[in-house]
């Protein structure tokens, strides 16, 4: 499709428009957090701090036990990513390449269980989590990704009722067994779709708020995004380390969008084709 | 079950081997995990908070059977389950038809054949990848009335600038503002939707002589109707059950103006620790929202089209 100028000049226009509107607020941001406090509650505001103030960072880095809310969040999310790739890999597996009773029934059922608001199970799970002593412990958090999840699964079955039959075959002949098959023939294969499940659980773990909020409730506990709020709670007026903060812990999921971002476009159109 | 999702799982037998039954447990044990962690995580917890709705249960103390009361109590007893209910749905009312609309928006302006439209998909979906932590402490900066930058602008322009969280007739527009900065999910799936139409209909199209303005209406919005289908039911269950942003940036305040439903679950629960009735408070929501969507899929099939019904109209129509 050819474009004459005007609707190229006006098509511009509109982007880089859009576009400050969804990067100003990381400048603001970022730009705060190098800032004095004095230059941050200025008014008109300023958009520049008058020099880089990058012991801002380490200043607030030590005001509270950020690095022990930074190995929290390292543990979840590493142990959800790997229990989540691995569970959801299984049972795509069993749902996309096996004909079994029962199992368009049981599918239906795994992609309605996305319908089921969060806090319709949240308070019969609080109380599961409690009865086995898991409050104010990472298990909650951890556990139930070693589980399976019904997004993840579903992505990961479209890709594989994509691939034909004749790899199991081939496998077969040589010998190999049903775990064998899907662990050493499958599993490359799916390496793409994995690393896209892989990616967005990396995010969605690591920018979790409410599962902390709910199942942990000593400090020593808390994961970042839960100490940075519970900081900016206690400390509304501080926005300079408050921003600082902010811009550590968004360096995680940006560096991994930035990583994956390839990913994360064809996947959503594989699941798309659906 | 809805009827997308049971599409969806039909007609899936192209790449499955085997009669039912030749391999035995093998498949059952794939899906294991699963099904283990579906009854220990959803199907038990669901229907455990079906039995406490059904239950005066405090945290210490023995639950006490009270069969529909805690419903009665909600809908015909409790002012503030109807407040919450209101400003729920004006929040969603508000903020769905935006954020799908601002979606499309952007999704055709970086779908153009223009150089750099890579690049700008990606700074429109950045603020999508962050934590509602972040996006809370960064939004109520900006639109701080006497320090934020938003207000400043205003200022600039000559107008006025309300103080947006502090005010209860303004509070709900800013959580919609705010909400909106993460348009970018439901962007990405405009754009993958816009992007598998194929091009030869557009060139058939041109040679008709159709305006671009009839190409959109005729081709591009009933081709993506799918699409929309997701995100208009995924928007409105996503805003119906809104809870961190308002956590976050307002705790229901200023004068209960923005104490969504979300919130009144949560608080009837861990703070006021009514078990019993927040279960049945979280259950009337999960009704709404299966009504909500019951009723958005029976109007698909006036509004929805599906890719084999227009190729057929394509074949009819080219005279």
């Amino acid at each position: 499709m050819k474009m004459g100028r005007a609707a190229k000049t006006l098509t511009y226009a509109l982007l880089a428009l859009f576009a400050v509107y969804f990067l100003a607020p990381f400048f603001v941001m970022a730009s705060t957090a190098l800032m004095t406090e004095k230059e941050a509650y200025s008014y008109p505001p300023r958009i520049l701090p008058s020099a880089l103030r990058f012991e801002n960072f380490a200043a607030a880095w030590r005001s509270q036990p950020f690095g022990r809310y930074l190995m929290n969040s390292l543990i979840v999310t590493v142990t959800t990513t790997i229990g989540q790739v691995a569970s959801c890999a299984l049972v795509a597996y069993g749902f996309a390449r096996y004909s079994f009773k029962g199992r368009n029934a049981l599918f239906m059922v795994l992609l309605g269980t996305m319908m089921i608001p969060w806090d319709v199970t949240m308070i019969p799970l609080y109380m599961e989590f409690k009865l086995l002593g898991w409050i104010n412990t990472l298990k909650p958090l951890i556990v139930p990704a070693f589980f399976g999840s019904a997004y993840y699964v579903f992505l990961l079955r479209q890709f594989l009722l994509g691939i034909p039959k004749d790899f199991e075959d081939a496998a077969r002949i040589d010998g190999a067994n049903e775990f064998e098959t899907f662990a050493r023939i499958f599993v490359p294969m799916m390496k793409a779709p994995l690393i896209l499940v892989g990616v967005l659980n990396v995010m969605a773990v690591w920018n979790d708020y409410l599962g902390p909020l709910i199942f942990l409730n000593s400090r020593i506990k808390y994961t970042l995004p839960l100490g940075l709020a519970a900081f900016k709670g206690a400390h509304e007026m501080q926005v300079v380390p408050i921003m600082a903060i902010t811009t550590l812990m968004i360096i995680i999921p940006v560096a991994a969008f930035a990583y994956a971002q390839r990913y994360i476009v064809e996947g959503m159109s594989g699941a798309l084709k659906g | 079950m809805t009827k997308a999702q049971r599409r969806i799982a039909k007609g899936r037998g192209a790449a499955v081997r085997g009669a039912i039954g030749r391999w035995g447990a093998t498949p059952y044990l794939f899906i294991l995990p699963w099904l283990v962690g579906f009854v220990a995580f959803t199907l038990g917890p669901l229907l455990f908070s079906a039995a406490m709705s059904l239950f005066s249960w405090p945290v210490l103390g023995a639950p006490r059977f009270v069969g529909l009361g805690n419903y009665r109590t909600m809908l015909t007893d409790d002012p503030q389950f109807w407040k919450s209910l209101a400003i729920t749905l004006k929040f969603a009312a508000i903020f769905v038809p935006l954020n799908l609309a601002a979606a499309l928006g952007l999704a055709l302006l970086i779908s153009r054949p223009v150089r750099g439209a890579a690049l700008f998909r990606s700074i429109f979906y950045l603020p999508s990848v962050v934590s509602s932590v972040a996006v809370a402490i960064v939004w109520s900066w900006i639109l701080n009335s006497e320090y934020g930058i938003l207000n400043w602008l205003l200022g600039r322009l000559g107008l006025q600038g309300p103080r947006w969280l502090q005010d209860p007739a303004w509070a709900v527009i800013a959580m919609v503002i705010t909400s909106l900065w993460g348009v970018g999910t439901m962007m990405l799936i405009f754009y993958t939707a816009l992007k598998s139409i194929p091009r030869d209909i557009y060139e058939d199209a041109l040679i008709a002589g159709a305006s671009p303005i009839q190409q959109f209406f005729s081709i591009t919005l009933p081709l993506i109707t799918p699409s929309f289908l997701f995100n208009l039911i995924t928007s409105t269950i996503g805003a119906m059950q809104q809870l961190s942003l308002v956590l976050l940036l307002t705790k229901g305040g200023p004068l209960k103006s923005t104490y969504f439903y979300g919130l009144y679950v949560y608080e009837n629960a861990f703070r006021h620790f009514k078990l019993g009735y927040a279960a049945a408070n979280a259950w009337f929501m999960f009704i709404i929202i299966l009504v909500l969507t019951g009723l958005i899929f029976k109007s698909s099939s006036l509004w929805v089209f599906y890719e084999h019904e227009v190729a057929g109209a394509r074949k009819g129509g080219n005279a």
